[in-house]
C-alpha cells in the first residue's frame, strides 16, 4: 500500500441547496489504489459527495484534493473558472446511473471523443486507446454499433471504457447498476471488480451491499449529510457499530439469513 | 360569365421569373439572417447573465408579437425619422424579415437545446469538456436533429412572408404580379399564377418536412 499522501482528501466539506444542508462537514480520505463504497439511505448526501469529488457539484465550504490538484472553497473565495474545472475533471472518470452515452455517436466515437477533443490526441492514437479500453470491458466487437443497439449492461461497460480512455487517476461510480435489469448487474460489477484489482482508486456509491463488502476495502455509511460510520468493508457491514448503520443494513442481513 | 385567359401569363413570363428569382433569393437571405439572429438570441436566452437574457427576451417578444407588415413599414419609414438610419427598401426588408424570423427561430433553437437530457452535459463535463465544447460537440448536434422539422416549417413561413416586401416596392413575385395585373387587366389569372408559383415550390418542401418528421419520429 502506498504510504505517501492519500489520492483523495476531503476536508470539512459543506454543501447546501437553499436552506437544505446536504453535506455537513464531511472528511474523507481515499488511499491510492483504495476502493471506498459510499452507502446510505437516499437523501443521505452520498451522490452529492461523489459529485463534489470531481466538482460536478461545487461545494460551499471546505477543501478537496485529488492527486496533485487542490481546491479550497468558501464565501470569500472565487469559485474555480470553467477552464480550470474542465482540466481537473479530465483527470477523474465518472460513471452515471443512466449511462449518459452520446446517442449520436458510435460506441468507438463515444470512447474516442474526449481523448481527441479534450486531450487532443491524434485520431490514430485515440482510436488505439479506445480499442484497448473496449477490449478491457469486453466490447471491442461492438465498436461500430450505435449505443441504442446495446443492452443496459453493455452501455454501462462502454461508459466505463469511455471514462478509462482519459486515463483518470480516480474513478467515481454513481449507482452504476441501479438502472439495470437484475440479470445485467453482474457483468458491470465484474468489470468494476477487475478495475479495482488492477489498482484503480475508486469511490463507489452503491446499493449492492454484498458487492461493497467483497470489493471495497472501506465502507462509508452516510445519513442526513453526515458520515456516520467509516471502516473496513467487512467490519462495517457485518458488525456495524452505530444504530443507524445497523437499521439500514438490517434489511440486507435479514434477506441473507433467509437463504 | 368570366372568361379565363391564361395566355397573358406566358406573355409576361420573364417578369414572373424575375419576381420568383427575387423571392427565392430573399428567402435564402432571410433564412440565413434569421437563423443567425435566432442562434445569437437563443444563446443569450440560455446565458447565465441576466442582462443578456432580458435583452434577448425583449427582442424576441417585440418581433414575435407585432405584425410583420408593420415591422416592414416601420423599418423603412420610421427608422430614418427616429434614428437617422437611411436604408434602401431591400436592406430594410432584409432586416425586418430576419428579425421577425429570428424571434421564432430563437424559440425553436432554445427549445431544442433544453430538450436534451441534462445527463448529456453532465457526462461531457465529467470527461473534461468546457461548456462551449460540450455545446458544440454533444448538445447542438443532437438538438439540431430534433429542430430540423420545426426550422423547416418556420422557413416555409418565411418564404411566404417575403410576399409582404412588395409594399416597399421590392420587385418580388407578388410585386411583379401586381405590375402584370395592372398592365394586362387580368388580375385573376395573374394572382392565380402567383399562387401556383408559391405552391410549386413549397409543396415539395412540406412533403420533405413531413418525411423527415416521420423518420426522426421512428428513431425514438
Amino acid at each position: 500500500m502506498n504510504t505517501s499522501l492519500p489520492m483523495i482528501e476531503i476536508t470539512a466539506l459543506r454543501k447546501s441547496y437553499g436552506d437544505l444542508e446536504v453535506l455537513k462537514e464531511i472528511n474523507l480520505k481515499v488511499e491510492t489504489g483504495g476502493v471506498v463504497s459510499l452507502i446510505g439511505p437516499s437523501g443521505s448526501g452520498k451522490s452529492t459527495l461523489l459529485r463534489c469529488i470531481n466538482l460536478l457539484v461545487v461545494p460551499d465550504d471546505g477543501a478537496i484534493r485529488v492527486g496533485k490538484t487542490a481546491f479550497s472553497f468558501g464565501q470569500a473565495l472565487q469559485p474555480p473558472r470553467s477552464r480550470t474545472l474542465a482540466d481537473f475533471r479530465s483527470r477523474t472518470g465518472m460513471v452515471f446511473q443512466n449511462f449518459n452515452l452520446f446517442p449520436h455517436m458510435s460506441v468507438l466515437e463515444n470512447v474516442m471523443e474526449a481523448p481527441v477533443h479534450v486531450r487532443r490526441l491524434p485520431k490514430a492514437a485515440a482510436r488505439d486507446m479506445a480499442m484497448t479500453q473496449l477490449e478491457k470491458v469486453g466490447l471491442a466487437d461492438r465498436a461500430a454499433q450505435m449505443p441504442e443497439t446495446l443492452s443496459g449492461g453493455q452501455k454501462q461497460r462502454v461508459a466505463i471504457a469511455r471514462a478509462l480512455a482519459m486515463e483518470p487517476e480516480v474513478m467515481l461510480f454513481d449507482e452504476a447498476t441501479s438502472a439495470l435489469d437484475p440479470e445485467l448487474v453482474g457483468e458491470v460489477l465484474q468489470t468494476m471488480q477487475k478495475l479495482a484489482s488492477d489498482g484503480m482508486t475508486m469511490v463507489i456509491v452503491t446499493h449492492e451491499i454484498a458487492f461493497a463488502r467483497d470489493v471495497a476495502d472501506r465502507v462509508v455509511f452516510m445519513r442526513d449529510g453526515y458520515v456516520v460510520e467509516d471502516g473496513p468493508a467487512r467490519e462495517v457491514i457485518e458488525n456495524p457499530k452505530s444504530e443507524a448503520t445497523q437499521s439500514f443494513l438490517s434489511h440486507y442481513h435479514k434477506a441473507r439469513s433467509a437463504h | 360569365m368570366y372568361e379565363w385567359d391564361f395566355s397573358v401569363i406566358y406573355q409576361y413570363r420573364w417578369l414572373f421569373l424575375q419576381g420568383l428569382g427575387v423571392t427565392i433569393a430573399f428567402t435564402i437571405a432571410i433564412i440565413i439572417g434569421g437563423v443567425t439572429f435566432g442562434l445569437v438570441a437563443s444563446s443569450c436566452l440560455l446565458s447565465r447573465f441576466r442582462l443578456l437574457r432580458v435583452v434577448a427576451l425583449a427582442f424576441i417578444e417585440v418581433f414575435r408579437c407585432t405584425p410583420i407588415l408593420v415591422q416592414l413599414v416601420w423599418a423603412y419609414y420610421a427608422l430614418p425619422i427616429l434614428a437617422g438610419v437611411e436604408m434602401t427598401p431591400v436592406t430594410a426588408s432584409l432586416l425586418a424579415l430576419s428579425c421577425y424570423g429570428g424571434s421564432f427561430y430563437a424559440e425553436i433553437i432554445r427549445g431544442g437545446i433544453v430538450s436534451i437530457d441534462p445527463g448529456q452535459s453532465e457526462a461531457a463535463a465529467a470527461l473534461g469538456m468546457t461548456p462551449g465544447l460540450a455545446m458544440r460537440r454533444i448538445i447542438l448536434p443532437q438538438a439540431l436533429r430534433r429542430m430540423v422539422p420545426a426550422l423547416m416549417n418556420q422557413s416555409i413561413l418565411q418564404f411566404k412572408n417575403t410576399s409582404l416586401v412588395s409594399v416597399l416596392a421590392v420587385p418580388d413575385l407578388v410585386y411583379q404580379g401586381q405590375m402584370v395585373a395592372h398592365d394586362s387587366f387580368r388580375p385573376l389569372e395573374t394572382y392565380t399564377a402567383v399562387a401556383v408559383g408559391y405552391f410549386a415550390i413549397l409543396f415539395p418542401l412540406t412533403l420533405y418536412v413531413r418525411h423527415r418528421e416521420r423518420v426522426s419520429g421512428a428513431k425514438r
